[in-house]
């Protein structure tokens, strides 16, 4: 007899889970890091910060000694986290995972120390753009086309995991890594496969990439304190914390991971999305897409807002998202249900993972569940009157966690939730 | 319906903009005249592009602020998904749009070309090259250029300029992207996870950027066009701007709002060959063929050596007429595999193959074809197939 959820389809559960941030490798290191309420983010030094608005980030600096392009290091950051979700999960064979592979992937272009090795390699000064196409056609550089094409980091995640069939690459901004995971769930709902392998990564703190983000306005300029500078819904809060990681998650149809003897370590329960189009960077006044997309979160799983325990935030710490966040959380659970839950950002202490952000905040999200203790919302010392939210304040807290939501909302109007619960219904 | 069970999937809509023209009449005007390929071998030298043809962008972007806030490409995609959803009669439409599932095949970029050569040219004469480059961009860099150049921008100004709102999603990686935007967009339809969906790509070919990334490792047609299947080694890409988008719908959806199909898509597939196994590609176009049983096959061949010849080669064997839609439009990367299952529908829905173009020893054969296979076998990786079918 399969096992069918409320509304007939396959149980999608999770049988191996990867992380890695700028707290560490693994997630015994992250899950005891976070729930000490340390902080991962730092001064940068991979490059010169001379000039900058924001001088901070959570990079991920314990992999590589020098500076590589960014694809290398979404690429070792994804590699970890996926050989601990696979080694976890004990599924295939070492380089046969029996399913695809959705991996959310940052974009990808030439960077700069490349652009100069090109110029570097022309004759002509002042150098003119066609001097810089003559010298990429010299092929003296051939290994950079495969590495800076939007697919490179999934097409090798596939040749080494043995994924199969051609990976998907995938970008939803800031939701990407819950896309990820969503593309996994629906596609063994629909039977087209037992088991996928949804991942997000982040490995793209560079100059332009912080620049831009400044230049939008979206960064904190907090940097004395690096580790004080991301403050989700407190009043003081004035920008987000680049950051760097990846998550990885192993899906199964429960059927299949109940056949081999899998251990479950939670269910995805529902999925849900809305687009917005109200503005490039700013949500809807009215909040109508991040309510309707936790709604339809809820709604996929089968659950109402009373059956959630824990809200695992997006929390950017932006005056705006914060705030956004609340009005959608208001709608959605009201004002007096919501007092009681718990609601906390894993970004106060390892900043926006960006691509990876939803990838890594289920994988922690599952932690929470699995070990019945809520990582803190660190930084909070200013309480904002406009968001009166259990922000868990500072402290980890411990309580029974059954049900979670957790939100990703993206520049560019793109916002996923996911609903995630510890065992099969 | 309960998820799974398997329906089929309508073509209710078709954006088309390419070096050919705008909408679907005017490409099969063009394909149906034989005209030759649009090319222009001066204004990139040595590389060969098919140029677009002009568009007036105000008729689907009517806010400048919009087109403002946009690259080239994204002009490109957000004007043709208008096109798309004119042609399914759902543009403006908010109930529908507002459930609309959208997933886009992009790339992203673009950069403005004076401004990098600027910094570049002063930071190779500088001593403190790093808070150089960092001062540089901090004051020459648009605020908004990181919203025009990112991946799912197009996405979002789609569903900003015309109101899909239903899902957004978008797929980067090249040639596959496209093929796997087609693919998820109809087998969440025929699975019955969706009604109605919007999926295509765009691609600005007149890009000195973009042609640097494969000039990196020789993949751009040089000096003058040459058809794709010509010669015994892949004559290389001949890129092309363009944008394709198309509107797949389950028929329940497409009959209650009284819309008719152009065509029928019965199937999607993405797969991925050992490139380094010789005949890998040959065996996996071969497959494809052998699966469907085509009477005719449209090639999205790049023109990619390394690719194409293996294509060519399963192509040969295939036995029906063959086309190739980068003989007609050029290449578009993330956008060709939309646009060659656009000139597919359009293809049956007129009920006769457009005729060969000379020079290509594997365009042959004419007739009425009622199934034909779309191929799209990436430059570097992926091999996609699509099955587009008359419809009664």
């Amino acid at each position: 007899m399969a096992h069918t959820d409320k509304h007939g389809r396959p149980i999608v559960v999770v049988t191996g889970i990867g992380v890695v941030s700028s707290l560490g490798q693994g997630k015994e290191d992250n899950w005891r890091r976070l729930t000490a309420g340390e902080s991962g983010i730092h001064r940068i030094t991979r490059f010169p910060i001379e000039g900058m608005r924001t001088t901070i980030a959570g990079t991920v600096d314990f992999l590589f000694d020098e500076r590589v392009a960014a694809p290398d290091l979404s690429e070792r950051l994804a590699t970890l986290a996926a050989e601990e979700a696979i080694g976890q999960s004990g599924i295939g064979s070492k380089g046969n995972f029996p399913g695809p592979l959705f991996a959310a992937v940052p974009p990808v272009e030439m960077e700069w120390p490349e652009k100069r090795k090109l110029a570097e390699n022309a004759p002509e000064r002042p150098v003119e753009y066609r001097d810089l196409l003559a010298s990429a056609a010299s092929g003296k550089f051939r290994p950079w086309h495969e590495r800076f094409l939007f697919g490179s980091v999934a097409d090798r995640l596939a040749d080494k995991f043995g994924t199969q069939g051609q990976p998907i690459s995938l970008s939803t901004a800031c939701a990407s890594g819950a896309t990820a995971i969503q593309l996994g769930v629906e596609a063994i709902r629909r039977g087209e496969c037992e088991v996928a392998l949804s991942l997000g990564t982040d490995g793209s703190v560079h100059p332009e990439a912080l620049i831009r983000f400044s230049l939008l306005s979206a960064l904190t300029t907090a940097n004395d304190k690096p580790e004080e500078a991301a403050r989700p819904f407190a009043k003081n809060r004035d920008g987000f914390v680049m950051a760097e990681g990846a998550g990885a998650l192993v899906l199964e149809s429960l059927d299949h991971a109940l056949a081999r003897g899998a251990r479950i370590l939670g269910v995805l329960e529902g999925c849900g999305e809305m687009a917005d189009n109200f503005h490039r960077t700013r949500s809807s006044p009215d909040g109508k897409p991040i309510i309707g997309c936790m709604n339809n979160a809820m709604a996929d799983a089968g659950v109402t807002p009373g059956d959630i325990d824990y809200i695992n935030a997006h929390g950017t710490s932006t005056p705006e998202n914060d705030r956004m966040e609340y009005v959608g959380l208001k709608a959605v659970f009201g004002e007096e249900v919501l007092a009681g839950i718990p609601c906390s950002s894993n970004k106060s202490m390892i900043g926006h993972t960006l691509t990876a952000a939803g990838a890594i905040e289920a994988a922690v999200s599952l932690l929470t569940i699995a070990n019945g203790r809520i990582p803190p919302t660190i930084n909070y010392h200013v309480p904002d009157p406009a968001i009166p939210l259990d922000v868990v304040p500072n402290v980890a807290r411990d309580a029974q966690v059954r049900r979670v939501i957790s939100n990703s909302f993206g520049f560019g109007g793109q916002n996923v939730s996911l609903v995630m619960a510890g065992e099969p219904a | 319906m309960p998820e799974g069970t398997k329906r089929d999937v309508w073509i209710t809509g078709i954006g088309i903009v390419s070096s050919l023209g705008e909408g679907p009449d005017a490409h099969w005007q063009a394909l149906s005249a034989g005209t030759p390929p649009v090319t222009d071998a001066e204004r990139f030298a040595p590389y060969v592009v098919h140029p677009l043809v002009k568009l007036v962008y105000d008729a689907q972007i009517p806010k400048k602020g919009d087109q403002r806030q946009m690259e080239t490409w994204q002009r490109i995609g957000t004007y043709t998904a208008g096109l798309a959803l004119d042609s399914a009669g759902i543009a403006k439409n908010a109930e529908i749009l507002g459930r609309t599932d959208m997933v886009v095949g992009a790339g992203g970029g673009e950069r403005d070309h004076q401004v990098d050569t600027a910094i570049l040219n002063d930071v190779l004469t500088s001593n403190e090259p790093g808070k150089l480059l960092n001062e540089r961009l901090l004051s020459d860099l648009r605020p908004t250029l990181s919203l025009a150049q990112l991946s799912n921008l197009l996405a979002g100004n789609i569903s900003i300029v015309h109101g899909v709102t239903g899902s957004s999603r978008t797929f980067m990686g090249e040639e596959s992207a496209g093929v796997d935007a087609v693919r998820v967009g109809y087998s969440r339809i025929a699975a019955g996870q969706s009604e109605i969906g919007l999926v295509g790509g765009a691609y600005n070919a007149e890009r000195e950027d973009m042609l640097l990334l494969y000039a990196l490792n020789d993949f751009c047609m040089t000096d003058e066009f040459r058809p794709v299947f010509s010669g015994a080694e892949a004559p290389g890409i001949p890129s092309g701007s363009m944008g394709a988008f198309l509107v797949l719908e389950s028929p329940e959806h497409a009959t209650a709002r009284g819309a008719t199909p152009i065509a029928k898509l019965t199937g999607v597939w993405s797969e991925r060959a050992r490139r380094d196994e010789p005949g890998a590609v040959a065996a996996k176009v071969a497959d494809f063929v052998a699966r469907t049983h085509p009477d005719a096959v449209l090639s999205g061949a790049t023109g990619a050596h390394g690719a194409t010849e293996g294509e060519a080669e399963a192509l040969k064997g295939a036995g029906v007429p063959v086309r190739a839609v980068a003989n007609r439009i050029g290449h578009g990367f993330e956008a060709q595999f939309p646009a060659a299952v656009a000139l597919a529908a359009l293809t049956v829905a007129k009920g006769e193959l457009f005729p060969a173009l000379s020079g290509d020893p594997l365009e042959t054969g004419t007739g009425a074809p009622q199934r034909i296979l779309v191929t799209g076998v990436g430059h570097w990786r992926g091999e996609g197939a699509g099955l587009v079918e008359k419809v009664g």
